[in-house]
């Protein structure tokens, strides 16, 4: 049985649909470009080129007549929603096993991004605050500790993301964020709400803390990703030295 | 006795935070917590009873928890990354970066670079442990999950 052909500019469009919501919602880029090879490899295009990295998606195939087509993304904006790669994840496999139209395809990737049965700012808000509130915990605080880490983390991520969506600026949001986290930390334990300084502050930032980026950029160079790697690596230490500044200047008050 | 169980509830509630705060779906939550939670055990544990050090207690824990990780994928039928991002979370020397910019902060220059170097270094072996794991999981995984044919549903 002779497969059935599509138009290769439409599968390429399902690709790139796909590979945008992908990367948008923070996965890794070998996953983006594993993806895409799976997702062309499934519409029997062979020659697959793909190229990917955090703020772009290159992506040449070629048709049976032997003519390439070519399509470029460029991405801008990033947040990290899980869920969201997981349903385009398990789309591209079920594609593999029986392809769908391409209309069909894209008409479900549309979906998967404009769902938003997700959790809602508030619920997120509270668990990150729960979460900056562990984390003094972790690290050697006391009891007392864990509300003060709690009220800072949550106002703290609270400022980051109201600031990020007024300004678009994540450097100068990261910074006001963890300076209002050292001030918290600084009034609270002052009125001896909390004991130690620096559980506070520490837990209070792990919210903005690029731990993931961190790993994810030693993942993509151990990966052979070096371009992927590296941009990752310098958004890492650039939120690194945003919260690195904001917290000196409040400790310049000690 | 209660103080003792507070690391691991607390580990526990941190993953299961973060989880939320990237939007994992919502039945892999407590799951990935108990996974968060075991990865600091393992830290814990061979950072207090052996003289391993840093790096390598927390490139094991890191090791453990991707191990649990590629299991819960498996069972759940997801991609690896929605248990192992928040896993890995308790992990990540967010205490060692921030002494590090204080140390800057404060001129203490020999402090900053000892500090600066351990981040490097955990965030390294936290790299590592999961690399190495995903590599042998990529090794094993025709012989051990999908025996028969190697093609998933």
């Amino acid at each position: 049985m002779k497969p059935v052909t599509f138009q290769v500019a439409d599968i390429l469009d399902v690709c790139i649909a796909a590979g945008r919501v992908m990367l948008a919602n923070g996965a890794e880029t070998y996953r983006v470009e594993d993806t895409l090879q799976r997702i062309a490899k499934s519409y029997n295009l062979h020659y697959v080129n793909v190229f990917v990295v955090p703020t772009a998606i290159i992506l040449t195939v070629q048709g049976e007549d032997g003519q390439d087509h070519t399509e470029l993304l460029r991405m801008t904006e990033q947040q990290t929603n899980l869920e969201k790669v997981a349903l385009v994840n398990n789309l591209s496999r079920q594609l593999a096993v029986s392809p769908y139209s391409p209309e069909i395809a894209k008409e479900k990737i549309r979906e998967i991004e404009e769902d938003s049965h997700f959790f809602s700012e508030t619920q997120r808000l509270i668990a990150v605050s729960i979460a900056c509130g562990s984390f003094s915990l972790l690290f050697g605080g006391v009891l007392a500790d864990f509300i003060p880490a709690t009220i800072a983390g949550g106002v703290g991520y609270l400022v980051y993301t109201k600031i990020e969506k007024l300004i678009h600026v994540t450097f100068f949001a990261e910074m006001v964020a963890s300076f209002l986290i050292g001030i918290l930390a600084l009034v609270f334990t002052s009125l001896q709400f909390g004991q130690n300084l620096d559980m506070i502050i520490i837990g209070g930032v792990m919210g903005l803390v690029p731990g993931m980026a961190i790993t994810n950029s030693f993942r993509d160079l151990m990966a052979g990703h070096l371009l992927a790697g590296i941009s990752v690596a310098a958004q890492a230490i650039l939120t690194a030295s945003a919260i690195g500044i904001g917290i000196a200047l409040v400790l310049t008050f000690l | 006795m209660f103080e003792q169980f507070i690391p691991f509830l607390a580990s526990f509630f941190a993953t299961m935070g973060f989880a939320i705060l990237y939007n994992a779906p919502a039945r892999t939550i407590i799951p990935s917590g108990i996974a968060g939670m075991t990865g600091w055990f393992i830290f814990d544990y061979f950072l207090t009873f052996s003289e391993l050090g840093n790096f390598f207690a927390s490139g094991i824990a890191s090791f453990g928890v991707a191990i649990i990780c590629q299991l819960l994928a498996r069972q759940f039928r997801m991609p690896v990354i929605v248990f192992s991002i928040p896993g890995i979370i308790p992990l990540v020397p967010g205490g060692a970066a921030y002494t590090m910019m204080r140390a800057l902060v404060e001129g203490n220059g020999e402090m900053a670079l000892h500090f600066g170097t351990q981040t490097f270094l955990v965030s390294g072996a936290i790299a590592l442990g999961l690399s190495l794991n995903s590599a042998l999981f990529q090794i094993i995984q025709p012989y051990f999950f999908y025996p028969r044919n190697n093609k998933r549903p």
